[in-house]
């Protein structure tokens, strides 16, 4: 107990030292999840519209999910050497798998009625994907990205080992920051996993539809196995 | 970390080791014995005992929670909390109680493990539908006959699903073990960070994909045959 103590007061003591390696996490997650969102949820989603690809779309998930944080940086350490784009590669190549799965079994997954239903009132196919089949997917799909997004948080601080800053810098040198400030950063990252979670949670809400609208499940860390048990 | 590479001593070091060019396979040959062998060995035992001991718990834990609601919360919780602690943190945490010991790896380990199977399991066993458990009770089956016979065979898919997340993570996470003790493929992952040493670097981090992909493989084949049913209701529809 009194090492918790120790931590919190830890985390008031060294607040400037926190809030500049949380910055450097934060960049580094962020630009992680971005450039991870901009090439996984188009691809998906019009995969998934077109029905097509869903052997590429679901396997790339179970190796995606397969690959070990730490040996995926240790690769492209070798390859892009030390530093914030290495770190970067590397945390999108493991934002995707499960931001791309989703995204394209929630759209292949809209209930078919439902599609033909919004092709028989005379919808065009880009009118039937945006009104129809994007509303219906977002649970499934926001589940990929709370996913990722609290998979990223995570495993930024890895990047400390590859020059890539962050919260892991405290983490991994205990020598110097001591056992509070182990506990005191581990709260801080544990920390921003959830609020990472919660942020994408409520810009779900945001975009669901009203009459959609029911309970977003509030944070669970179980959006882990439940983005996996969508494809088992 | 360092000014460039620092070229290890390794006798009459090859002109690609000297240089540190990305990959030498001559090295990784003349040191598989020595270093890779080993610790793809012990990156082994390390998940296969986590997630066996990690199942046993979860698998007690959901049983008891599937019999008295009750007991779902508090267990839920625990593993929750569990599996928010960053796993480099968690491990060097733990080094005050059980040493610089395989015990304190597998303590985390298999903390890990417990959130995504003790889920898994429970919401297999309550997947079975209501039609089923009826016409089980009109048969006459016991609770146990229905656990036993309906409930866990229904179950086996997802638990079959749980056990490859959980085995999976604890590959990655066990790389991530050798920060405390030198045992498993993070080893020479982090033994070649020290002087960035490209070949051994990249060896060990593809041996730890490829465990981890095969692992997954292993399981899938796993799941197909210990439920032929599941297959055969994909054919029909």
């Amino acid at each position: 107990m009194s090492t918790f103590i120790d931590a919190l007061q830890f985390i008031v003591d060294r607040r400037e030292l926190l809030l500049d390696k949380t910055w450097e996490h934060l960049l580094l997650s962020g630009a992680a999840i971005g450039l991870a969102l901009v090439l996984a949820v188009p691809l998906g989603v019009v995969l998934g519209h077109l029905h097509r690809g869903s052997f590429v779309a679901i396997n790339l998930a179970n190796v995606g999910r397969a690959l070990p944080s730490l040996a995926v940086i240790a690769i492209g350490l070798g390859f892009l050497g030390f530093g914030f784009t290495n770190v970067l590669v590397a945390l999108v190549v493991l934002a995707v798998p499960p931001i791309l799965t989703n995204a394209y079994v929630a759209v292949d997954e809209v209930e078919p009625e439902a599609v033909e239903a919004a092709r028989g009132m005379g919808m065009t196919p880009w009118q039937i994907l945006r009104r129809v089949e994007l509303p219906l997917a977002l649970p499934l799909l926001f589940a990929g990205i709370r996913t990722a997004a609290v998979y990223v948080v995570a495993s930024a601080t890895l990047a400390a080992i590859a020059g890539g800053g962050g919260l892991g810098e405290i983490l991994f040198n205990q020598a110097s920051y001591r056992v509070e400030g182990l506990v005191g950063a581990a709260i801080v990252v544990s920390a921003l996993a959830f609020a990472a979670d919660l942020l994408f949670g409520g810009i779900q809400r945001l975009l669901t539809p009203r009459g959609l609208r029911t309970t977003v499940p509030a944070f669970e860390p179980d959006v882990v196995p439940a983005g996996t048990a969508v494809v088992r | 970390m360092n000014e460039g590479p620092v070229i290890p001593d390794f006798g009459q070091a090859a002109s690609c080791v000297a240089e540190n060019r990305l990959f030498c396979p001559d090295w990784v040959r003349d040191n598989w014995g020595a270093v890779f062998q080993p610790a793809l060995i012990e990156h082994v035992k390390l998940t296969v005992i986590a997630v066996a001991v990690g199942f046993v718990i979860a698998f007690a834990a959901a049983l008891v929670a599937h019999r008295y609601g009750a007991a779902e919360r508090p267990f839920a919780i625990f593993s929750a909390i569990v599996y928010t602690i960053p796993g480099i943190a968690l491990f060097q945490l733990l080094v005050p109680f059980t040493g610089l010991s395989v015990l304190t790896v597998e303590v985390a380990l298999v903390g890990y493990t417990l959130l995504i199977l003790f889920r898994n399991v429970l919401e297999g066993l309550r997947a079975a539908p209501p039609e089923v458990l009826e016409a089980a009770r009109g048969m006459g089956l016991t609770r146990r006959q229905t656990l036993l016979r309906v409930e866990l065979p229904l179950a086996l898919p997802a638990i079959v699903a749980g056990l490859r997340v959980a085995t999976v993570s604890t590959i990655a996470l066990a790389t991530i073990a050798a920060f405390v003790i030198p045992e498993g493929l993070g080893q020479p992952i982090f033994s070649a960070l020290r002087n960035y040493f490209k070949t051994e670097i990249i060896t060990a981090g593809v041996l730890a994909i490829l465990l981890a992909v095969t692992a997954d493989l292993l399981l899938v084949l796993a799941q197909r045959l210990l439920t032929p049913w599941a297959s055969a209701r994909r054919l029909a529809t």
